[in-house]
Formats: structure tokens, C-alpha cells, sequence
């Protein structure tokens, strides 16, 4: 995919410059010329919306942060001032905080598509791993985030994520002191973790820039799984088909977006967070932010905390293995009608656990949340495997433009007879 | 392999021509309606714009006194001026004055002096009751304003501003 540049700027400046800082061709290569599959659907936008979505929450977090205070008697005041006083504070405030909601929408899209159509296997384990990291840093700066508005739940979420440490043996309280600047989450907790929601943004960008640069190098992989054989017959130059596609799908992304923000702006938050944070009270029923509730269940689901711990970071820890734990040698979920009907399976545990995190635990809930998990970690650990050595895969187009031209011919063939 | 954007001679505009103008106009309306509430919200906020103005009390200043009161985040000279200073302060050959105002176009009423504190030159705060003119002297670079706040000496360019205000009553004044 990578070769010699074929950008030559015209005029004499661009010439200069391009000879000391070659940035014009960098761009020319990976936005404008790069060779782009071109049976790729609109999933593949989703790379896309996410670089818009982190863009946006950038601006619009250093804003928030110019009328924020980080401290224990302010933040929640500041916060409220934000809200009433700053002009168009409410829009910065509710795009910031539906915009997280969003770009975990966009980021579980983008790995359940990562996931059907094989866009983990060889030659893209590095790309996956990258993918996996930068989902780490966006549920700790998620995390981070939450706590800042000081409110009940900011709080109850900052006492059990942090207490987590807890369960280590031997160091686990001496850590959990060191991270609260005490002997409970406080002041200087919230001091801490505004900074570290301010840097952790930035290195998300910077895993984004290996990710995307890891991306080009082997190219994209699309939803026939069959790599590019020839770049003039499978491919399409990236502007302007897949920009302008992708312009499209984030314009629909951001209708979603409009829609959240100015309509139902607090259909996603917790009622108990417009409560001002009491360290002397717990509120009657504690959850964390949507996206975090899968997890939220799991480690609920295990009676001991050491193991409750272990299970909730394996379960975004064995996202890293799944390179090596699919034995299959076909690709695309498209081929291979079992794990299709897995990978569905598995979805739905994912709502299942989800809407379990969300209610409170039961004995009966706590068994299906078992099963669930079960699955969870099964689907991993033990479905991918069998399945890439037992599955009767659909036989695969030879080209990308093959799988192009049978899919045309099978329309115009309905065209045709309606 | 590549897009013709618009065919290669154009007499009429086509249909192509007029989508694209319309998605790049639709497309700046909306950067600009994008873009207008991140730099607004870094105006002027509706908790600064309630302290626009201040209430002073002057019933509490003596004559011969000043006070400094704050008002839009910086200092405000508020002096009860005696007989004597508000005589210097109109026996003033306007000619003299590198900022020539007669002090009656500076004051509501003669006795009350009210004036902004922020020294015209860089912007230090003047001590009151200093220099040769019985008004203010400024300690940064020496600038020495007289008892109407008309610079007198030094390198300040212009006169302390004076800001609108509005007698409530006899011993009350709002500023700004």
C-alpha cells in the first residue's frame, strides 16, 4: 500500500517546503490517493466518526475546562455556573457529556465490526492491539471524566472504582491511598484526576496516530476478508469516494448526536448526579455511565472481590489475545455462517449483561449474569478456536472486484426480472 | 479510476455545479453556527455582566477623603473633595493640560470626584494624596494627576477616565 509519492506540488513555495517537510505527500498518500477497497460498506466509516467524536470532545473538554474548578466546595457550583451563566455553556456541557455517550457507541460499533469481518487477524494484530489500548484509555478518561461534577454518583463511582485496588493483597490500601491523596476520595482526588482527564485525551491521540499508521501500512481489510490482489481493479482512491462516504456518515452520526443533546440532553445521566457529592452518604442505587455497565456486571456477578476484580480486567484484557485465539483462516464473518450466528449470540450477551448492570442484584440475576459471562469469556477462549478448526465455510470470492461484480450481477438480475 | 468534478468546458452551469455550491453554502452556515458558540462562551459571562455595577454609599466618606472601591474587576477612586481642591481644580489654564478638560465636564457634582483608579500610562494603581497637585501620584513610572484626575506630569498620555454613574439619591451612587 505504502510506496514512493506521487504528490508534486506545482507551485515553487510548495516545492521548497515539501523538500524540508514532506507533510503535503504524507496527506496526499494516506487521505487522498490511498488506494481504498472498494467493497467497503458504511461500517468502515466509523474510523471516521470516532476522529470527529475525539476532535469534539477535545474542544469541547479545554472549554469546559477554561469555567471549571477542580475543587471539593467549587466544582459542583462551577459546574452549575457553566450551565447558567457561561454563554452557550449548557450546549458545551451537553455536547461533552453526550458526546462521550456517543463515541462509545461509535468505538463498541467499530469493534463489533472489527470482530465480524476478522479485521483482527493477520496482518492486523498490531492495528487490533493499538485498538485495544486506546479502548482502555477511553474507559479510564470516561472514568476520570465522571467524577469531575462532583456529584453523588461521581463520587460513589470514584469510592468503588478506586477501591478496587483494594482487593490486591499485601500493597492493595497502601495503593488506594496513594491514588486518593488520603484515606478516602477527596479533595485531592478530584484535583488529581481533573489533570489526569486533561492528559489522557492527548495520548488517546497519540495511539490514534500509530493506529492509523499501523492501518495504512497493511491496508484496510473489507467485508469479503480477501485482500487486495490488484490496486487499479479492487481499489478506489480515498478522495473523494471514501471521504465524501464518510462525510455523509458522520453528518447521519451527528443528526443522532443534535438528537441527544438537544432533545433528550439528560436521558443518559443519573438523576442521583444532580445531588451534590456527601462522603457521609451513599445513594440507594449506584451504576456507572451506560457504556461501562457490561463490566459493571460482571464484577458483580463474583461473590469474592479479589476474583470480581480479576474478572472485570481480564474481560478487556483478553480483547489483546483474540489475534491468536481465532484459529480460522477465513476472514469475514460474511463466509462463515456459524460464527455468525456465535458472533449475534455474543452481542446479545453483551445487552443482556448491560441492561443486568443496570438492575439491582439479585440471586437469580446474579446466576444469569454467571452464564453470561460464561459466554463471554467462552466465545473468546473456546468458540473461536473450535470453530476455525471445525466450521464448513461459504467458498470465497478470488478478488475484491470479483465479490463486486457477483453482488452487481445479483442485482440487476432482480432489477431485471421486477 | 478518478472523478471529473465538473465536465471540462462549462457553458451552463449543470445540476453537479449547483449540488456542490448548495452542500459548500448549507455546509459554511453550518461551520459558522458550529463555531459561534465556541467563541462566545468565552465572553463575557452572565455572573460578570450582574457585577457591571456597583452601589457606593457615600454618606460614610468625609471631606478630604477618598476611597477605592472595585468595579469591573479594578479599582474606581471615589473622593469627597474639599473646598480647596475643587478650586485648584477649575483655576486650570487649559492650555497647560497635556489632556486640556475643564474639571465641570469631569463631575456631577463639584464635591464628588469620581474617577477610574487604573493609571493611564500601564495601568498601576496611583497612591492617593501624593504629588505636587494634591491628587494622586503614580509609584510605577511617576505619572502625578491633579485633584480633578487630569495628568499633570509624567509619561501617562491621558486623563483618569471618568465612567458613567448616577446619583440614586443625595448619598447614594450607582457606577456603571
Amino acid at each position: 500500500m505504502s510506496g514512493p509519492s506521487t504528490y508534486a506540488p506545482k507551485s515553487a513555495l510548495g516545492q521548497w517546503f515539501e523538500s524540508r517537510l514532506p507533510i503535503g505527500g504524507l496527506i496526499h498518500s494516506s487521505f487522498v490517493a490511498y488506494p481504498t477497497p472498494r467493497n467497503l460498506n458504511y461500517l468502515w466509516a466509523f474510523g471516521a466518526i470516532l476522529s470527529f467524536m475525539l476532535i469534539a470532545q477535545i474542544l469541547t473538554g479545554i472549554i469546559l475546562a477554561m469555567h471549571y474548578v477542580p475543587n471539593e466546595t467549587m466544582a459542583f457550583g462551577s459546574v452549575e455556573h457553566i450551565m447558567r451563566d457561561v454563554n452557550y455553556g449548557w450546549l458545551m456541557r451537553y455536547l461533552h457529556s453526550n458526546g462521550a455517550s456517543m463515541f462509545f457507541l461509535a468505538v463498541y460499533v467499530h469493534m463489533l465490526r472489527g470482530l465480524y469481518y476478522g479485521s483482527f487477524m493477520a496482518p492486523r494484530e498490531v492495528l487490533w492491539i493499538l485498538g485495544v489500548i486506546i479502548y482502555l484509555l477511553m474507559v479510564a478518561t470516561a472514568f476520570l471524566g465522571y467524577v469531575l461534577p462532583w456529584g453523588s454518583m461521581s463520587f460513589a463511582g470514584a469510592t468503588v472504582i478506586t477501591n478496587l485496588f483494594t482487593a490486591i493483597p499485601l500493597v492493595g490500601t497502601t495503593i488506594a491511598h496513594w491514588l486518593w491523596g488520603g484515606y478516602a476520595v477527596g479533595d485531592p482526588t478530584l484535583n488529581r484526576f481533573f489533570s489526569l482527564h486533561y492528559l489522557l485525551p492527548f495520548m488517546i491521540v497519540g495511539v490514534v496516530i500509530l493506529h492509523v499508521w499501523a492501518l495504512h501500512v497493511v491496508g484496510q481489510n473489507n467485508p469479503d476478508g480477501v485482500e487486495v490482489v490488484d490496486v487499479e481493479k479492487d481499489t478506489v482512491p480515498f478522495t473523494p469516494y471514501a471521504t465524501f462516504k464518510d462525510f455523509f456518515a458522520v453528518s447521519v452520526f451527528f443528526i443522532l448526536y443534535a438528537w441527544f443533546v438537544f432533545f433528550i440532553p439528560n436521558y443518559l445521566l443519573d438523576a442521583d448526579n444532580s445531588v451534590m457529592a456527601n462522603p457521609l452518604v451513599t445513594p440507594a442505587h449506584i451504576v456507572p455511565e451506560w457504556y461501562l455497565l457490561p463490566f459493571y456486571a460482571m464484577l458483580r456477578a463474583i461473590p469474592n472481590k479479589l476474583m470480581g476484580v480479576i474478572a472485570l480486567f481480564g474481560a478487556i484484557a483478553i480483547l489483546a489475545f483474540i489475534p491468536w485465539l481465532n484459529w480460522s483462516q477465513v476472514k469475514s464473518a460474511k463466509y462463515r455462517p456459524t460464527f455468525r450466528f456465535f458472533f449475534w449470540v455474543f452481542v446479545a450477551v453483551g445487552i443482556g449483561l448491560g441492561y443486568l448492570g443496570s438492575q439491582e442484584p439479585t440471586d437469580t440475576t446474579n446466576w444469569i449474569a454467571r452464564a453470561l459471562m460464561f459466554y463471554y469469556f467462552a466465545f473468546f477462549i473456546v468458540i473461536m478456536p473450535w470453530l476455525g478448526l471445525v466450521e464448513k465455510t461459504k467458498p470465497l470470492p478470488k478478488t475484491i472486484a470479483d465479490a463486486v461484480l457477483a453482488k452487481n450481477a445479483a442485482l440487476t438480475k432482480a432489477g431485471v426480472a421486477a | 479510476m478518478g472523478v471529473r468534478l465538473s465536465s471540462a468546458v462549462t457553458v451552463d452551469p449543470n445540476r453537479r455545479d449547483m449540488l456542490f455550491i448548495l452542500t459548500g453554502a448549507v455546509a459554511a452556515v453550518g461551520a459558522g453556527s458550529l463555531v459561534w458558540p465556541l467563541v462566545d462562551q468565552m465572553n463575557p459571562d452572565a455572573s460578570t455582566l450582574a457585577l457591571s455595577s456597583t452601589e457606593v454609599d457615600l454618606s460614610a466618606i468625609a471631606e478630604g477623603q477618598i476611597i477605592t472601591v472595585k468595579w469591573r474587576g479594578g479599582p474606581v477612586f471615589v473622593r469627597h473633595r474639599t473646598k480647596k481642591e475643587i478650586d485648584e481644580a477649575a483655576n486650570v489654564n487649559l492650555a497647560d493640560l497635556k489632556d486640556p478638560q475643564a474639571d465641570k465636564d469631569r463631575v456631577q457634582k463639584p464635591e464628588w470626584l469620581i474617577c477610574s483608579g487604573v493609571c493611564t500610562h500601564l495601568g498601576c494603581v496611583p497612591l492617593g494624596h501624593e504629588g505636587e497637585f494634591g491628587g494622586w501620584k503614580c509609584p510605577c513610572h511617576g505619572s502625578v494627576y491633579d485633584t480633578s484626575g487630569r495628568i499633570r506630569q509624567g509619561p501617562a498620555p491621558l486623563n483618569l477616565p471618568v465612567m458613567a454613574y448616577t446619583f440614586l439619591t443625595d448619598t447614594k451612587v450607582k457606577i456603571g
